[in-house]
């Protein structure tokens, strides 16, 4: 079992004939995501990686019934597309893309809400379910399945703490990384609760980073849950008012600092590693008290 | 972006928000002549990137031209907060009678701009946010909409602010609203609006910062960019496309992805070592980036030893390697360098590594150990 993803999700690519849509739209075959079709505007019509191109995700929907969209689109246009694919009723949307002015995306979540759509990112790596496929640029030959469900607010982060898991022999049910940016769809709670209501999921490793108070709401969510979290935070050592590449990760005053979260989340009896290395044994720990 | 005073003015101006008259002097001569043709007292205030000018003597006032020119010459060129002073703005005395605070930022937790205001003005707000929360009138702005005139004058009502401000006030804040939506910011602050003695409302001091993403299409904008740290170097990796970050210690280190490099930070820092720099490559990266990225951290004179963590998805081991090595030829003699590499092309990165007589890492702490190592058997 898994959350977001299965054999049964059926996805579009948007900005699917771009080099990055191209490349990537490959790779998630490869992976095995069920890919439908792709949208790109002035090119509906043309077939590219064997599957119908359409002009809007209105007639990508029509032909395809797709509930999925991960979208290449560059920065310029990309919180349209968000609204496109809301707008069209898909219920999950996966952007990638990353440098959205974050005025776009005020007004881009407004019409996700308004739609009930969920939206992953956007500047994120995107999602995965080992065994079934992945939505977004995950490097998907790291993974295995298993029963930890994975979220983090970093790409790069989030292979790095993953390939450790599966070298410990612990699979994952879902990984799913939400974004760096300040205005991103979904946080840490949003998924925590579907790992809770998982039963594939044994327990969940949450990699948090410096930077606005999502780790404090989801240090308050795991007190009632009935799973084992465990949870990393990175920037420790940043000093405070440096913006340390990700939008999101600034941190000033006392708000969002590391030993803030990590306060936070041991208030929530939460296991936090002090160093990547340590999280595969806290995880073996926290199942092993569980079972 | 970080924008001046004077830059910020502007930006209100256009959108009708009135400002004291006035202009931006080089040298004190230029400032004397701004401060004749004005006529009465003026303000110089030094116009660089840092808060507390007036507590470092950035800000004087001066009421003939003779004075403002030996004002300007006190500010210019001097030193705060390791900024030197390079222009000051000249303005017209306001004979302020009360000062309130207007300001917008944006608000991960409500997903849009928040307009603060409060009747405390010309002080530090979060100060007063964190002492008198209370004085504080906050509200998100409706995206739908913006900010309409009635809520901007039903927020200053709220504030407490006198009748006499409410109309004026609130068709300022609805224009700032305006301004920070068009132009792409991230915070625009009025601090303090004054109401002065004869009953104007003006934006005596002016704040914005502008969204880097929404620079592509605010070209004017975009072109005001200056050096906005004291360290130059910071200013020179953005003009590259490479994120920079100074810090105080002797490891350089450089990496993928923002979240790998704090976490490698912490690494050398846990290890017993000190980071001398935040630098990331990005996604994709190519070897002439690689060398680039090197050279630039080598050239902090306080960088003893260069660690580099790669995870390979569409950064590619070989190429990384290769810049490594291209690197060399520019780097400093004997300053040593730990490469750790895993992911897409790390086999074939670690060959040519080897080849090339260069030291890499097997893991993340194993890498920061060696630099940490060497980097203290060089003191």
């Amino acid at each position: 079992m898994s959350i977001l993803l299965d054999n049964t999700t059926r996805v579009i690519v948007q900005g699917i004939t771009g080099r990055e849509g191209l490349f990537h739209t490959r790779n998630m075959k490869a992976a095995g995501t069920n890919i439908v079709g792709g949208v790109t505007p002035g090119k509906g019509g043309t077939m590219i990686e064997d599957v119908p191109v359409f002009d809007t995700v209105e007639e990508a929907k029509a032909a395809t019934g797709t509930d999925a969209s991960c979208i290449f689109v560059p920065p310029a246009g990309a919180a349209d597309a968000i609204m496109e694919a809301a707008s069209a009723g898909i219920e999950l949307i996966v952007c990638i893309t990353e440098g959205i002015p974050v005025v776009d995306m005020t007004r881009a979540m407004l019409v996700v809400r308004e739609h009930g759509a969920r939206l992953i990112g956007p500047n994120c790596p995107g999602m995965c379910t080992p065994g079934y496929g992945k939505i977004g640029i995950i490097p998907y030959q790291i993974f295995k399945p298993g029963p930890v469900g994975f979220i983090s607010r970093s790409g790069t982060l989030t292979y790095e703490v993953v390939a450790l898991l599966t070298e410990a022999s612990l699979g994952q049910s879902t990984c799913i990384g939400i974004g760096g940016d300040p205005i991103i769809g979904s946080t840490f709670v949003d998924y925590l609760k579907l790992f809770e209501a998982d039963p594939g999921t044994k327990a969940v490793v949450m990699c948090g980073e410096i930077g606005g108070s999502d780790e404090e709401d989801a240090a308050e969510y795991i007190k009632t849950m009935s799973k084992p979290v465990v949870a990393f935070i990175s920037g420790r050592t940043a000093p405070p008012g440096k913006r340390m590449g990700h939008a999101g990760a600034i941190i000033s005053g006392n708000t969002g600092t590391a030993q803030g979260k990590v306060a936070a989340l041991q208030a929530a009896r939460v296991p936090v590693a002090d160093t990547i290395f340590d999280i595969p044994d806290l995880v073996k720990e926290s199942l092993a008290r569980v079972s | 972006m970080k924008i001046h005073e004077y830059q910020a003015k502007d930006i209100l101006a256009r959108y009708g928000i009135p400002i004291q008259p006035g202009r931006v002097a080089h040298t004190p001569e230029e400032a004397g002549a701004i401060a004749r043709e004005l006529g009465g007292p003026v303000v110089i205030k030094a116009q660089v990137y840092v808060g507390g000018r007036g507590k470092a003597g950035g800000i004087q006032f001066a009421d003939t031209p003779e004075q403002a020119r030996a004002a300007a010459a006190k500010v210019i060129g001097m030193d705060i907060k390791g900024l030197t002073v390079e222009k000051v703005l000249v303005v017209s005395k306001l004979d302020i009678k009360e000062e309130y605070y207007l300001g917008i930022i944006l608000d991960r937790k409500s997903q849009a701009p928040v307009v603060m205001v409060s009747k405390e003005g010309g002080i530090d707000i979060e100060e007063v946010a964190a002492t008198m929360p209370e004085k504080i009138i906050k509200q998100p702005i409706d995206m739908h909409w913006g900010l309409r005139p009635f809520e901007a004058r039903d927020i200053l009502a709220r504030a407490g602010l006198p009748h006499q401000v409410v109309a004026k006030g609130g068709a300022i804040l609805a224009a700032l609203a305006r301004a920070f939506i068009e132009s792409d910011a991230s915070l625009a602050e009025i601090n303090p609006l004054a109401l002065t003695a004869d009953g104007q409302v003006q934006a005596a001091d002016a704040k914005i910062l502008l969204d880097d993403n929404g620079l592509f299409r605010q070209k004017e904008y975009a072109s005001w960019a200056e050096s906005e740290e004291s360290n130059p170097l910071e200013f020179e990796a953005k003009q590259e496309g490479l994120t920079y970050v100074k810090l105080d210690g002797d490891v350089g280190i450089i990496g993928n992805g923002a979240g790998l490099v704090m976490t490698t930070l912490d690494m050398v820092a846990r290890v017993g070592g000190r980071p001398a720099n935040f630098l990331d490559i990005g996604g994709g990266a190519k070897a002439e980036v690689m060398r680039k990225a090197l050279t630039f951290v080598a050239r902090d004179p306080q960088v003893k030893g260069i660690l580099v963590n790669i995870f390979g998805g569409i950064t590619r081991g070989e190429e990384v390697a290769k810049g490594v090595i291209m690197a060399q030829a520019d780097l400093p003699k004997g300053l040593p360098i730990v490469v750790r590499l895993s992911g897409t092309g790390a086999e074939e990165g670690k060959a040519l590594l080897k080849d090339a007589g260069l030291d890499w890492g097997k893991d993340m702490r194993e890498a920061a150990q060696k630099i940490v190592a060497a980097v203290t058997s060089r003191d």
